[in-house]
């Protein structure tokens, strides 16, 4: 019974393409759940705005959208038919064509990357051998569009945000690699499938997750921080920074466009939390090994769930941070502790079983967050400010 | 299914327009364009003769295309950083206009 | 099976007629990126997972916005007036129409006598990992070296020079 529940989806997609001629069951099975996929997520990214909106608001010590339905839920659907509705404005010097394919290529490519992560026990859509590189891959192409839209709208800020969103976007994805390789690393596959597997046994009721391990939790924090940064998200929103460049990069897009860019946003941060979830907290497993009556797809949805919590919780208390603040941390911080990790993950493997080895990554790895994090990046001299015009 | 002279004809293609390319247009940028374009269609080839090759499992060509790919990312980035440094200098990046070394 | 060849083909060679014929520097290489994307598809095509997943990452990951870059920094984005091909366009276009003539002569001639399909070559990522460790070992080092090199000139030659400034 439980197995039923566990893999009810899978079961469902068998019975229907039960009635299926043989030659026509592959190909209407990737399509129906190519379409589940297309269905789901946008239907939590409108959840999400709301409950975004409302939490954001409640940070901030006021209430958020209240009026549209009992406590605002009904606020996405406003959202919808007011995107749809309005007038698609195109700037008469902007550049048409790529105007209109920038946000068609963002969405293509951010959906793109669930196609290699487990959802569930035997739910993934494909399933590569190389299905990491295959992720990131993906990832790479949304820098593009980024750029894109920015510069086809002949406009100066969008310019300056596309310019500033492009460089922290390939800055910290350096970063999300190089934390990603050390799980690779340590499981020697970059199946997601395989990095679920190595991580689902139990000892004592508790998970053998990657985040309970010293490098684990390193590799975690800066996936974290380099996610965060890649969606362009609070506390390194300042290529869409609604106080300083208008909105950015899509400053000139309006109704569905823009629609599409903020869809294109939210489910990229599902997808990294997809990921950072099936690296790093196990995917689908169950925290307790008496919680595993509970199917696997409810524990993948509600650690995503907890990931968004958690984002829009960041959004709400941290100031945002300067350009050259951001790349700073980017390469004089958080490259050199992912560099670290890797050597840590090494010495973690060749040392043994024991406590030995917990004791020296752990006093490894907080050595080098201090030295680096602390003293490294404080700034003991205050010279005469100087100014640098543009020429 | 397709033929393995299909694959070299699109590589030859490729190359041939790449090298067109690098030939005939004056900005400096464009003819790094043409020159990456020939890069990637001498990875083609390398690709389809392994693959169709006698010995695929000793991945050979893969190794090769890999490190090409690597070498034609540092070379872009060299390049790109000469264009912009002689743009600097010149206030140019038109190659018909850098044809003396004075100045 | 054909026809997907045929169109991922068309695409790539259509991408990189693009990026030489285009005026607007920006939009050849937008079409550059298609041409990788074409050509990264017909590495798939070929069982090559790890190349084409590499391609896609590195060229259009970084090389394609390299070269935005370059093109916005070097304010590329405007026609110049004097047009985009040089004066001796045709001599250019001669000499690659005959590299072609000379290699599509060579591979139809030899294509009776080309390899035919074999089975799908069971290559694996840990394949490659052992490959890059034991077999290519030297190689891989002499890229690191030479990657490491590239970024230090690479910065060095691009960048500002300060004390030159009221000067040039």
């Amino acid at each position: 019974m439980i197995e039923r529940l566990d893999q009810v989806f899978v079961i469902l997609k068998h019975w229907l393409l039960g009635y299926l001629p043989q030659s026509w069951q592959t190909p209407v099975g990737v399509v129906i759940s190519v379409v589940c996929i297309i269905g789901l997520y946008p239907a939590l990214f409108a959840v999400t705005t709301v409950l975004e909106r409302k939490g954001v608001a409640r940070i901030q010590n006021r209430l958020g959208p209240n009026r549209v339905g009992p406590y605002g839920i009904l606020q996405p659907m406003a959202d919808g038919i007011k995107s749809l509705t309005k007038e698609d404005i195109v700037p008469t010097s902007a550049d048409g064509v790529v105007h209109f394919l920038a946000p068609i290529i963002l969405v293509v490519t951010v959906f793109m990357g669930f196609a290699v992560l487990p959802m569930g026990r035997n739910m993934v859509l494909v399933d590569m051998d190389a299905g990491l590189l295959f992720y990131f891959a993906m990832g790479a192409s949304t820098e593009l569009s980024v750029f894109m839209a920015g510069w086809s709208s002949r406009n100066k800020y969008s310019l300056l945000g596309a310019m500033r969103a492009v460089a922290q976007m390939i800055s910290y994805e350096v970063a999300l690699l190089l934390s990603s390789v050390v799980i690779v690393m340590m499981t020697g596959s970059l199946s997601l499938v395989k990095i679920v597997e190595a991580q689902n046994h139990y000892s004592y009721g508790l998970p053998h997750w990657f985040i309970f391990t010293p490098w684990g939790l390193a590799g975690f924090i800066m996936y974290a921080i380099a996610g965060t940064a890649e969606t362009n998200r609070s506390p390194f929103d300042l290529p869409e920074g609604e106080s300083e460049l208008v909105a950015g990069y899509h400053t000139e897009y309006s109704g569905f466009k823009f629609a599409l860019f903020f869809l294109g946003e939210y489910v990229a941060m599902f997808s990294i939390s997809g990921l950072g979830s099936t690296l790093f907290l196990g995917g689908w497993m169950a925290p307790l090994a008496a919680l595993q009556f509970i199917p696997s797809w409810i524990w993948f949805f509600g650690k995503l769930f907890v990931s968004m919590a958690v984002f829009i919780w960041v959004r709400g208390t941290l100031p945002r941070l300067r350009q050259d603040q951001l790349m700073n941390f980017a390469w004089k911080f958080v490259l050199p502790m992912c560099l670290l990790n890797l050597f840590v993950a090494g010495l973690w493997r060749f040392m043994g079983d024991g406590w030995l080895r917990w004791v020296v990554c752990s006093a490894i790895l907080i050595l080098a967050y201090v030295s680096i994090g602390r003293e490294g990046m404080r700034r003991k001299h205050f010279g005469p400010r100087s100014y640098r015009y543009a020429e | 299914m397709t033929p393995l002279a299909s694959y070299l004809i699109v590589a030859a293609l490729i190359f041939a327009i790449g090298l067109a390319g690098a030939l005939t247009r004056r900005n400096a940028i464009m003819v790094l364009i043409g020159i990456e374009l020939m890069l990637n269609a001498a990875n083609l080839n390398l690709i389809a003769f392994w693959r169709y090759g006698p010995h695929p499992e000793l991945l050979s060509g893969m190794m090769f295309a890999i490190f090409s790919i690597a070498v034609a990312a540092a070379e872009a980035a060299v390049g790109l950083g000469l264009v912009i440094s002689i743009y600097r200098h010149a206030k140019t990046s038109d190659v018909e206009e850098m044809n003396r070394m004075k100045g | 099976m054909g026809l997907v060849f045929y169109v991922i083909s068309f695409f790539a060679v259509g991408g990189a007629l693009a990026a030489v014929l285009l005026k607007n520097l920006v939009h050849a290489a937008l079409a550059l990126t298609i041409a990788f994307f074409g050509l990264a598809l017909l590495f798939l095509r070929l069982d090559a997972q790890f190349a084409g997943f590499s391609q896609i990452l590195v060229y259009v990951g970084a090389v394609a916005i390299l070269v935005v870059f370059a093109i916005l920094l070097t304010k590329g984005s405007e026609v110049p007036k004097q047009g985009v091909f040089s004066k001796s366009w045709f001599t250019g276009l001669a000499i690659a129409a005959g590299v072609f003539a000379v290699l599509a002569w060579a591979v139809l001639r030899a294509a009776p006598s080309l390899p035919n399909e074999t089975a799908t070559p069971a290559v694996n990522v840990n394949d490659i990992g052992n490959a890059l460790m034991g077999r290519y070992v030297l190689p891989l080092e002499i890229i690191a070296v030479l990657l490491t090199v590239a970024l230090l000139g690479a910065v060095i030659v691009a960048m500002h020079e300060k004390e030159r400034a009221g000067q040039s």
